[in-house]
């Protein structure tokens, strides 16, 4: 009992802290819900949602009041265990991934020294939510999608690795805010632009969003994995999910916008915290994020293999291969002027 | 008790817990998703050691693909028919045979091996040189210099296996249409514009 004594202030500041995570991440998921609808809405001349509340902000939070309030329907012949461990593995995991996310210089909650790479391994193990539900539905549409779900991930993750080990090659450490640091005087996105779409794109399949939302291709698959689900399991996917966006727009900011940092380190610039400059990167991407959904139509799965093995990952290793060798030949990697 | 302690002694159970199940459930999917959880908490224990490179690869590497295509395989199969057939007392023989060996070699090692407490500090933190250092600059340094041979062996060996995997598994079937995107995009004679007089028709 003495070491839950002795550690019971450290305790509480970290449960504070991982509040103090939580809260804006779950505000950050309910505007994002909005913003992708709304932003939908206005490139089909639609108005999206407008009525409850106003300019319908309250429509997402109606929505989550009603989901919570509706049944949980257990399939009969579903793994019971299994189905309802599924939804929140895919939560946990993606609130997890945030403990290590830098929004300012020093705030953050694990400034551990393989950031990076336990972002990585967290968002390869999201693919366990989507492939328990699916097989635990004991349904053909879920297990369909869990199948291609799970190819789909795993595909692109490889793409992903590649494009973070050319980034970690120009800034020589594995942690996240010194990623943010690297780029104090030219962000990657400029130098690195070729990775930055090959991010981008893998980014949205890695995440199941249109256009790779093969899925939950409703024309095929009905809902996908998500099919069997109702009520607070289905809101807890629909949660991850989102989180999980947000999360690839925050690494899309870390590793290639410059995380906290301004754009230029003048004065009326540089005296804005931080964070905002953080959340305004988020939004940017986010906001692309809406954009590609709104306007690309879906990629056939043959294609998107394709995309993936064919085209992303020979791409991936050039750029490895080049960005090694100029990096050596100018000594410009880092430690070795 | 520190914590640590604490955070050690319960990996340690669930791991062991859950690798018991692994092979004590009777649903293959579920030893899967059992071998998974054991994978973590292994992961944990590397962490409590404070070698968190080595942490993050099990779990990338082990978990995140290795065992996600295992489950993959085992997903698909139709284990419904199987289970009821399966005994236990079947594979009894074999499995306590295995253990036996094993429990054998540990007690011939641990006879041999006599630890004091010098040896503890060695293990524990082979290399001097680099206590500075983060462990994945160390293991980094030392494996692409001292070690580059092996590495680059292990690399040739994984990549024998995989053309291997290919040659074996790649067939071309007969009457099989195939994309090929080039050709699809350069439409160039593959199209042909033709004026079509009404009430006629044209010969293509």
């Amino acid at each position: 009992m003495n070491v839950l004594q002795s550690n019971f202030f450290e305790l509480i500041t970290i449960i504070f802290y991982c509040i103090l995570i939580f809260v804006p991440l779950l505000v950050g998921v309910v505007l994002a819900l909005y913003a992708d609808r709304k932003i939908w809405a206005a490139v089909q001349k639609r108005r999206g949602p407008n009525v409850v509340g106003p300019f319908g902000l309250f429509q997402v939070p109606a929505d989550g009041l009603k989901f919570i309030f509706k049944e949980i329907i257990l399939p009969d012949s579903a793994d019971k265990t299994v189905f309802l461990i599924a939804p929140i593995i895919t939560l946990a995991l993606s609130i997890a991934a945030w403990a290590v996310i830098p929004v300012q210089a020093g705030v953050v909650l694990a400034n551990i020294n393989v950031g990076i790479l336990y972002i990585f391994a967290i968002s390869s193990l999201g693919v366990y939510g989507i492939l328990m539900a699916g097989w635990a539905s004991n349904s053909k549409y879920p297990f369909f999608g869990a199948l291609r779900s799970a190819a789909q991930m795993v595909s692109y993750e490889v793409s992903i690795g590649f494009v973070i080990v050319t980034v970690l090659m120009c800034v020589g450490s594995l942690n996240l805010s010194e990623i943010v640091l690297a780029q104090k005087n030219i962000w990657f996105f400029i130098p690195l632009f070729p990775m930055f779409i090959v991010f981008f794109i893998s980014a949205l399949a890695e995440t199941n969003r249109p256009p790779f939302d093969l899925p939950e291709a409703e024309s095929e698959l009905v809902a996908g994995y998500q099919t069997e689900y109702s009520g607070m399991p289905f809101v807890l996917f629909l949660f991850g999910e989102y989180i999980n966006i947000l999360l690839m727009c925050a690494m899309t900011t870390i590793l290639f916008l410059g995380g906290w940092l301004p754009p230029i380190d003048v004065y009326p610039l540089n005296a804005i915290p931080g964070f905002v400059w953080f959340i305004l990167k988020v939004t940017l991407v986010f906001y692309m994020f809406a954009m590609v959904k709104a306007f690309v139509p879906r990629y056939r799965y043959d294609q998107l293999m394709r995309l993936g093995w064919k085209v992303f990952l020979p791409l991936s290793l050039l750029a490895v291969v080049l960005t090694s060798s100029i990096l050596f030949f100018f000594k410009l990697a880092p430690g070795m002027s | 008790m520190s914590i640590s302690l604490i955070t050690f002694y319960l990996f340690s159970a669930i791991l062991l817990l859950s690798s018991l199940m692994v092979i004590s459930t009777k649903n293959p999917v579920h030893s899967v998703l059992f071998l998974i959880l054991a994978f973590l908490n292994a992961a944990g224990i590397f962490v409590i050691l404070h070698a968190e490179f080595l942490a993050m690869i099990l779990i990338i590497v082990y978990v995140g693909a290795v065992a996600v295509l295992f489950l993959f395989v085992v997903m698909m199969l139709d284990f419904k028919t199987s289970l009821e057939k399966d005994n236990i007392l079947q594979y009894m023989p074999i499995g306590l045979l295995i253990g036996l060996v094993f429990i054998a070699e540990l007690v011939i090692v641990l006879i041999n091996t006599r630890l004091d407490l010098s040896d503890i500090q060695i293990l524990s933190n082979p290399l001097d040189n680099f206590s500075d250092q983060s462990n994945t600059e160390a293991i980094g340094s030392i494996l692409y210099t001292n070690y580059v041979l092996y590495f680059q062996l292990s690399g040739v060996i994984l990549l024998v296996a995989m053309v291997g995997s290919i040659v074996l598994t790649l067939r071309d079937r007969e009457g099989v249409k195939r994309q090929i995107v080039s050709e699809q995009v350069d439409r160039k004679g593959k199209i042909e514009l033709v004026d079509v007089k009404s009430g006629e028709g044209v010969d293509i």
